[in-house]
């Protein structure tokens, strides 16, 4: 990793580096609605990012308590069949779109810059508009909620026809909110690239990145190459609804199973998505609090790679029900199972971190340690998965809202929390509250397996997912499936209050705040000033 | 007024677990053995493979926990040094590859008897639609509708839920065991799914395609399943229901199905010659209507706005008549209205019609006779 050498005492550090004394010089930021409209600060527009996250995160949140609700009990208590397939739709596109995606692109922006020595993004521009699209998506989005007929309803892998022929009016709003989101992560994915390849300081070789870099420029070559696809998709549905053509409808001569082809096509790098920046924040955490180097530095770059690649040659592990000729059944089996090789090989390398380290066990620690475990045991249910024979018996039921909701909630959620508690001393300037802070790890852990880990059994004893109603033999799982999620969706409630509390005040915060952090991050102020390395650090 | 008794639902349910044989080896929370070969394999190919994961995770998470406890700072632990070693690295790349080989053989061997259909005894055509399934069998000339039974008013938790809530069916599918079935699954709408866990057979039912599946039953006895692909508003409430007979009572019951199937055939045709009055088709229409449509144009033809139109005041069912025949009969292209022609009686149709034109004040006074349906269907015919 860097061999910047940084003293002990983090205050002398700051003094070492010439590039902090420029500096305290340099104007701070404009004042007013403008800071944040026109903004082209990388710092300003991660915590936008970030904001909009948390928001959406909550929304979608909102929605998932709405499901739970009326899950909670056999019969129609709460909502209506037609509004509960809206909500599971719309929880999903707000959860990946708006919750995980907008809060990786955040944690990019804030942190890509200070741990390459770089001033801003490469396209500072770009950067503003690619945040400013986001709300206007997502408004989209939720305001088709309120037209007559609903939003989407056709669950956020919109199959046509259901979501062509049978779709709600709103479905172009849909569309359009898909395209916009698309392009945000696109312009994000450029400036990612740009950014890495060419504004590192002197003497940071690749092989020197931090491992959060690393991922994320494999994550933003995955976004570029997928976001198109999923862009032709949409287009697809669009001009199959509204214009006449006939892609995926039988009828016309087209198919509806293509469909399914281009959308995993896109689907499953999408996942990796989702979880490679994890990686780098679990990779940047765990050596910091085992106060011991990163084990297998290379190979977890090359496992990186692998996943991003065997990424392409999985997607029809999601369809296997759909009618797949025999030999394409095996090969994306095998495809599948290869996968959990170089996912392997990360776990091992971070429980060979820990092996014989110093370990210390502070909240971003605590999310990352749960991450390990818990993101290994959403691996453990998708090698299930991906044997053809029993995905047969889990395809569409509630064992795979278990699998996913592990790698995604446990995973990307977890790692996104640990990112937070981490590098909020730096953003903020403050320590947050430390006991509240575990509070919300304690709460979250608990709560979060009452919901996930039961819906393994549902599934498993035969309960369909995205059904609104279910059979009596369902009925206790559900219910505790269902406290589990009122609770946790309670206990995102310690973590604003916490974020909100550090925002304001408390302990100031040291430049570098945790005793085995390493990293050019490390080596600015606290709050990072509102630009840094104007002049590019030395990296030995 | 309590709508929901949650003990007394829990209670009935155990009951059901003691006097159905069906749920003897279903269990709760976990995947069901199944009554055929092949379930039984994919039972235990998911059992071998929890247990190795079980098992790579207690040494994973083992010296996970140990590290966690054994090198605490506050233990006093220092941290070593070590940061990289290609021989670890290539040991634990192999050890997985060498397990994953060991998974892979058996599935692969449980995948190519899954997807042999070739020598079937018998063959079932089932087809998916928003939202039953339509069973035809192969060379016997019988097909039927199997629609869920359960009420509304179990589901709108007004009457107590009976112990095979949503899992049941006015028809179920008869299949004799040991016999080779297999099903040629497709559908006339939207994507949906047949599956029977029982049978561990999962199909989508693609529109505009057809799809191949196979069972073989070892014991006699309902299976219940339902459809496992999002398929529109009432996915949830489209459930599959298999009963397995003797092949001895299979033929029986096959013969009888036919009999059945040719009487009411019989029955349709006395019926084009009859008029029949208003109170009696109204009295039919209503059962029909809440039966067929009023899961989209709701019970009292209001309709959900924007996604289905309301028939009441409509200018369908108070203008042409001929008009909103051809729309029951054929359905409405680009839209979710399906095609009714097959799926009623002539006489139902006429019914239904006759009480979309008068219900809910739409007073027009029409009666459609049977005949008048039999009518517009020879001219479509043609």
């Amino acid at each position: 990793m860097s061999e910047i050498q940084l003293k002990d005492n983090a205050d002398q550090t700051i003094l070492d580096v010439p590039a902090i004394k420029i500096q305290t010089d340099h104007h701070g930021a404009p004042h007013g609605y403008k800071r944040w409209l026109f903004s082209t600060n990388h710092k300003d527009i991660g915590t936008l990012y970030l904001w909009f996250s948390l928001t959406m995160f909550f929304i979608g949140g909102a929605m998932a308590m709405v499901i739970r609700a009326e899950l909670f009990q056999p019969g129609l208590q709460l909502i209506e069949p037609n509004f509960f397939n809206q909500m599971t739709t719309s929880h999903g596109l707000i959860m990946v779109f708006g919750a995980v995606m907008p809060a990786f692109v955040g944690l990019a922006n804030w942190m890509l810059p200070l741990m390459i020595g770089a001033p801003d993004m490469a396209l500072p521009r770009m950067n503003n508009w690619s945040f400013w699209i986001l709300p206007f998506a997502f408004s989209l989005l939720l305001l088709s909620l309120f037209t007559e007929g609903g939003g989407p309803n056709f669950g956020w892998t919109f199959y046509p026809p259901l979501s062509t022929q049978f779709s709600p009016d709103s479905t172009a709003m849909f569309v359009f909110s898909i395209h916009l989101m698309g392009i945000s992560s696109i312009m994000g994915a450029i400036n990612v690239i740009v950014t890495i390849l060419n504004m590192r300081a002197p003497g940071m070789t690749l092989m020197k990145m931090p491992m959060f870099v690393w991922t994320w420029l494999i994550t933003a070559f995955l976004l570029i190459a997928v976001m198109p696809v999923l862009a032709g998709a949409v287009t697809m549905i669009l001009t199959d609804k509204y214009f006449g053509t006939s892609f995926f409808d039988a009828a016309g001569g087209g198919d509806p199973v293509l469909f399914q082809h281009i959308f995993w096509f896109f689907g499953h790098p999408e996942v990796y998505i989702m979880i490679l920046p994890s990686f780098g924040i679990i990779s940047a955490i765990v050596p910091a609090f085992a106060r011991k180097q990163l084990f297998g530095y290379h190979s977890m770059v090359y496992a990186t790679v692998s996943i991003a690649i065997l990424s392409f040659t999985v997607w029809a592990h999601h369809m296997f029900t759909v009618g797949l000729p025999l030999a394409a059944e095996l090969f994306f089996m095998y495809c599948t199972m290869l996968i959990s090789v170089p996912t392997g090989v990360k776990i091992f390398n971070w429980i060979a971190t820990l092996w014989r380290g110093s370990i210390t066990f502070e909240v971003p620690m605590l999310f990352s340690l749960a991450f390990i475990v818990l993101f290994t045991i959403g691996g453990f249910s998708g090698l299930m998965l991906a044997i053809t024979p029993a995905d047969f018996q889990y395809h569409d039921t509630y064992f795979v809202v278990a699998h996913f909701h592990y790698v995604l909630v446990t995973g990307a959620v977890f790692s996104i929390m640990a990112a937070a508690y981490y590098w909020l001393p730096k953003w903020t300037g403050y320590m947050f509250n430390e006991s509240l802070g575990k509070w919300h790890f304690w709460c979250s852990l608990i709560s979060v397996n009452i919901l996930f880990f039961p819906m393994h059994f549902l599934g498993l004893a035969g309960m369909p997912r995205r059904i609104p109603d279910y059979a009596l033999q369902f009925a206790d799982i559900n219910k505790i499936v269902s406290i589990g999620g009122f609770l946790f969706g309670l206990s995102q409630i310690i973590f604003v209050a916490v974020v909100i509390m550090a925002v304001r005040g408390g302990k100031k915060a040291p430049s570098k705040p945790w005793e085995g952090a390493e990293g050019l991050e490390w080596t600015v102020p606290s709050p990072a000033p509102y630009h840094t390395f104007d002049t590019p650090p030395e990296v030995k | 007024m309590r709508l929901f008794k949650p003990k007394k639902i829990i209670n009935t349910f155990m009951l059901g677990i003691v006097s159905t044989p069906l749920f003897a080896q279903q269990s709760n929370i976990n995947m069901t053995e199944g009554v055929t070969g092949i379930s039984n394999t994919v039972y235990s190919l998911h059992m071998t493979i929890l247990y190795i994961c079980i098992a790579i995770a207690f040494i994973v998470f083992g010296v996970m926990f140990w590290s966690l406890y054994s090198h605490r700072k506050s233990k006093g632990a220092v941290s070593a040094s070590f940061h990289e070693s290609t021989t670890v690295e290539i040991i634990w790349t192999a050890i997985p590859i060498v397990i994953l080989i060991g998974m892979a053989i058996p599935s692969t061997q449980a995948l190519i008897l899954m997807e042999d259909t070739t020598k079937a005894d018998i063959t079932i055509q089932i087809t998916g639609s928003q939202w039953k399934w339509h069973y035809r069998y192969f060379d016997h000339d019988l097909e039927y509708y199997s629609r869920s039974t359960t009420s509304q008013a179990e589901i709108n938790n007004e009457i107590e839920k009976q112990a095979h809530y949503l899992n049941e069916v006015d028809n179920p599918l008869v299949l004799p065991i040991n016999k080779k079935v297999r099903f040629l699954i497709t559908a006339d709408d939207v994507i949906h799914s047949w599956w029977v866990p029982a049978f561990a057979v999962k199909k989508d039912a693609n529109p505009g395609f057809i799809n191949e599946a196979w069972t073989k039953i070892d014991t006699p006895g309902t299976y219940r399943g339902q459809c496992a692909e999002l398929c529109g508003k009432d996915h949830g409430f489209m459930p599959i229901v298999v009963t397995a007979l003797e092949p001895a009572a299979f033929d029986d019951w096959l013969a009888q199905a036919q009999v059945t199937a040719k009487q009411q055939l019989q029955a349709e045709q006395q019926s084009l010659t009859k008029t029949m009055d208003m109170p009696t088709m109204m009295k039919i229409g209503e059962e029909v209507y809440n039966r067929t449509c009023a899961a989209c144009h709701q019970v009292a033809g209001q309709g959900i706005p924007g996604a289905f139109p309301a028939l009441q005041n409509s200018p369908i069912a108070l203008g042409d008549i001929d008009k909103h025949i051809n729309v029951v009969l054929q359905g409405a292209s680009g839209t979710a209205m399906a095609s009714f022609a097959k799926q009623l009686t002539k006489k139902e149709l006429a019914a239904v019609i006759t009480y979309e034109r008068n219900a809910w004040g739409n007073n027009t006074g029409d009666i459609i006779q049977p005949s008048q349906i039999d009518a517009a269907l020879n001219s479509i015919n043609q």
